[in-house]
């Protein structure tokens, strides 16, 4: 019996990180919730870590997991930093509506 | 010439004065304004006249030093006067392209030293007599400046050596001219008088231009005719009479197109038909300045330049004989427009014209002498007649209708007795300086005999001007005795009329003087004892060029016999008379009965209305000029201004650039999320673009093998991909065939091949069968001589 394992290979890797990625794009497109923008961005940013990954495998190159490793670090810190903003936004606002913070367009 | 360097103080001394009451004035006293101005043209009259003449010296009182040109005048009489003689200054080069060279050179001869001296004296006097007249004026400093300005500008006129020094000056005097005509531009109608002497003038103008290129050219190549310096083209004319005689337009002289270019501009100039219609129009302007522009010096240019380009007309007999006729002409229209004017202004600047018309019949018959003889004498009495004008009108608060005037002998003596003199000069009176400068135009027109002129040419002029002469004898008197004979009129318009003050009194008594005898430097030869009052004539013989001979000698004065000569003043003198006993006739007392009967019923009203409507001339040209012109600018201000640039041009490159921008400011709008669809949307355009051209192909060839298949390394070929060919087009590899570049042999290869390609990334290694990317082409193969070509090695 074939193990369903065998038969996934980097392609399907490499498809389901772009199925992320086109997920969290539309996300950071569509929605105007800023934390639901925030998280479309993760989203985005593990779908290319999935990528980096992939490819590190496929040519056997550790280099690929340490850029994955610094991916996931920036991430974290910009969650940290963007969380505070945003919260910051809604005590002063008491709304997240990308579309309404408009302070500076004119 | 002497070469002097002092003759650019003359023009630079009220240029000065200008300078300093025009950017200085309105921070300067009123005392100071006038003292600068007056001090500034004084300063220019005696540096004149010690050029001109010489001055004495204070502690020697017998010891006469001689000026500069009068040193040039005793040289050349003992050198066996040989040539012309004066003086000139070169200050700088002022345009040189090419073979053009223009210089800044000033040059005092005989001719310009009369001008030069009449306009420094008139100035000076009429600049004092403004201390006066315009006390009371707000713009103080700016009539100073203007009334130096012009000065400055006139004695470059008169003393540029070449014509475009003296076209500075030409356009130097218009615009002081339009500046103070417009002087009280609050006032609509000042200021469109000024406008429209500005208009008129650039009419005048522009066919000067015209002629001064036509000497150009005509001259240009000969020795110093490319500078218009009036010496060298003189000399041209004289050297090679064939530059100014050579064909030209219908078969005539080069000269004459010259002459009659150079004259229309000096029909602008000096108001004559067709262009005079901004003379009368100019009284608007404050009255010193109608005495100092519009009567002694600006509108005598156009005669100055004629008699200083007599060279020029003198190869002519058209372009004098189209002169003549436009003076004669001028001066008779003009007299008779004068009769029935009712403003004191009015009938002096018809009278300016008509002056002006005399003197050109002068330069017209070659009487070059005889017209700057009457200019001088008219300049005196003519700015004494506009200043007496002025003076009545200070008295009489400003008004300048004579209907309202009368009797004012009592009010006002000394204005009265100098306009007597004035009057008796205009009108020719025997002995007055008008009656021997009137009288020398009247011989000589009446002598004229150029070449191609009918046998009773001069006689017409002659005619045309004795009746020119009763008019102004006629009008002038009718003005005095309506001014200060009979009842005072106007006692409920202005009580109690005035005399001026000295200021203004005394320039008028100077000038009465000088009506009286300035005509007795220029006798008539006939006169005895009439040697050295034959002066003026002579003196200026020196820089005109004889148009007649007599006994055999070239002469700038007509051959008369002596009994003509005392017959034709006999008949000026009785025209004189009689047109005083006219009008004392019909106004001595006041306006007569009869004037009112004569003015009420034809052909009397027809005569009055048309001379009191100017012959409608003004009417004329507003129909057939200036509706047409007003409809053509109209018409290409709609099309031109309003359509092309206005909508098309600036409004429609607007809606351009907005309509852009509206495009552009839609992308622009602030929202990131939107700018993020931008970058996505482009991300994968490129994506799309870029990823076609990574498939992998194959190309073929013919070699002398067979033919060559090569798998090209395109992006989507990986090194580690395998390859496997299909060759005999069943559709799946064949088996061996796994290299990257295969030679196989004609026969064996199908009319479709197949490259098969797998790679770890988009097939997996390891699976059996692999899943390859499939890549097709057609192979052609000539259908015939294929061994042939295969032999050969050629392309497919």
């Amino acid at each position: 019996m074939k193990s369903i394992l065998i038969d996934i290979g980097y392609s399907h890797f490499l498809i389901l990180a772009a199925v992320l990625f086109a997920i969290g794009t539309a996300g950071v497109i569509l929605r105007r919730n800023i934390l639901i923008i925030m998280m479309s961005i993760e989203l985005q940013l593990n779908a290319a870590n999935l990528t980096i990954l992939t490819f590190a495998r496929m040519h056997g190159d550790l280099s690929g997991h340490s850029f994955a490793m610094i991916v996931i670090a920036v991430a974290a810190a910009e969650v940290a930093v963007g969380l505070a903003i945003v919260v910051a936004i809604f005590r002063g606002r008491r709304h997240v509506d990308a579309d309404r913070l408009n302070l500076l367009k004119h | 010439m002497t070469t002097i360097n002092l003759l650019w103080v003359v023009p630079f001394l009220p240029l000065l004065g200008a300078f300093l009451n025009l950017v200085f004035g309105k921070r300067l006293s009123r005392g100071t304004v006038h003292f600068v101005a007056v001090a500034a043209v004084a300063a220019s009259f005696f540096t004149a006249f010690y050029l001109c003449v010489g001055y004495w010296n204070p502690a020697h009182p017998l010891d006469w030093q001689e000026g500069p040109l009068w040193r040039a005048y005793l040289a050349w009489k003992q050198g066996g006067k040989v040539g012309a003689f004066g003086v000139s200054e070169h200050l700088w080069t002022w345009i040189q392209v090419g073979d053009f060279r223009v210089d800044m050179k000033l040059a005092l001869d005989p001719l310009s030293s009369v001008m030069l001296l009449v306009v420094t004296f008139c100035s000076t006097l009429i600049h004092i007599y403004s201390t006066g007249y315009m006390e009371h004026e707000p713009r103080y400093a700016a009539y100073f400046g203007y009334l130096n300005l012009f000065t400055g500008a006139m004695l470059i006129l008169v003393l540029g050596a070449s014509l475009p020094v003296m076209f500075i000056g030409w356009e130097g005097v218009g615009l002081c001219s339009y500046l103070l005509i417009g002087f009280w531009f609050e006032n609509e109608a000042y200021a469109t008088a000024g406008r429209k002497a500005f208009v008129v003038n650039r009419i005048g103008d522009f066919a000067f231009l015209l002629g001064m290129f036509l000497l150009w050219w005509a001259t240009k190549g000969q020795d110093g005719g490319a500078s218009l310096d009036f010496a060298a083209i003189r000399h041209v004319g004289e050297a090679t009479p064939i530059y100014y005689e050579q064909t030209f337009w219908f078969r005539e002289h080069l000269a004459a197109i010259a002459g009659v270019l150079l004259f229309i501009g000096a029909c602008g100039k000096s108001a004559q038909i067709p262009l005079y219609v901004w003379l009368p129009d100019a009284m608007a302007g404050p009255t010193p300045v109608s005495a100092l522009i519009h009567a002694a010096t600006m509108v005598t240019a156009g005669v100055y330049m004629v008699a200083r380009l007599s060279f020029l007309f003198a190869a002519s007999t058209t372009a004098m004989g189209v002169i003549a006729v436009i003076g004669a002409c001028t001066a008779l229209a003009a007299a008779f427009m004068a009769f029935a004017q009712t403003d004191l202004k009015k009938v002096l600047a018809y009278s300016t014209v008509s002056q002006l018309g005399f003197m050109f019949v002068g330069v017209g018959t070659g009487n070059w002498t005889g017209a700057i003889f009457h200019l001088m004498t008219h300049a005196f009495f003519k700015a004494g007649l506009f200043l007496g004008a002025g003076s009545v009108m200070h008295g009489m608060d400003g008004s300048g209708d004579i209907r309202i005037m009368g009797g004012l002998k009592k009010y006002l003596p000394i204005t009265r007795i100098t306009f007597l003199v004035y009057c008796l000069a205009i009108a020719g009176f025997p002995l007055t300086a008008g009656f021997f400068s009137k009288d020398s135009i009247l011989a000589g027109a009446w002598a004229a005999h150029g070449d191609g002129w009918p046998a009773f040419f001069g006689k017409m002029l002659w005619s045309m001007l004795i009746v020119a002469a009763l008019g102004t004898a006629f009008y002038m008197w009718r003005l005095y005795f309506l001014v200060f004979e009979g009842e005072y009129r106007g006692k409920d318009q202005v009580a109690h009329p005035h005399e001026s003050p000295i200021n203004m009194t005394g320039p008028l008594m100077v000038l009465a003087v000088l009506a009286l005898v300035a005509g007795f430097i220029g006798v008539p030869h006939v006169f005895p004892h009439a040697n050295f009052m034959t002066f003026f004539p002579e003196w200026l013989s020196h820089s005109v060029k004889p148009m007649w001979s007599e006994d055999g000698h070239a002469s700038v004065l007509p051959h008369l016999s002596k009994a003509v000569e005392w017959g034709l003043m006999g008949v000026a003198t009785l025209v004189g008379l009689l047109g005083i006993g006219l009008a004392y006739a019909l106004y001595g007392k006041g306006p007569s009965p009869w004037v009112e009967r004569f003015t009420a019923s034809e052909p009397g009203r027809g005569l009055y209305e048309a001379s009191k409507n100017k012959l409608w001339v003004d009417e004329v040209y507003e129909a057939i000029l200036i509706r047409p012109f007003r409809a053509l600018a109209r018409g290409t201000f709609e099309i031109i201004d309003r359509f092309m640039i206005d909508t098309v041009v600036v409004n429609g490159s607007a809606f351009v650039v907005k309509t852009f921008s509206r495009i552009a400011s839609w992308f622009q709008n602030g929202q990131v999320q939107r700018y993020l669809v931008g970058v996505v949307v482009g991300a994968a355009a490129i994506f799309l673009w870029t990823s076609r051209a990574e498939h992998p192909t194959f190309k073929y060839r013919w070699t002398a093998d067979g033919i060559e298949f090569r798998a090209e390394p395109g992006h989507g070929l990986r090194r580690d991909a395998r390859v496997a060919w299909d060759f005999d087009g069943d559709g799946a590899p064949d088996p061996g065939e796994t290299g990257r570049q295969v030679t196989k042999k004609v026969g064996e290869v199908g009319r479709r091949v197949t490259m098969f390609v797998a790679d770890p990334v988009f097939g997996d290694k390891q699976s059996k069968p692999p899943s390859w990317r499939k890549v097709t082409r057609n192979v052609v193969v000539p259908s015939e001589g294929r061994d042939a070509a295969a032999a050969q090695g050629g392309q497919p």
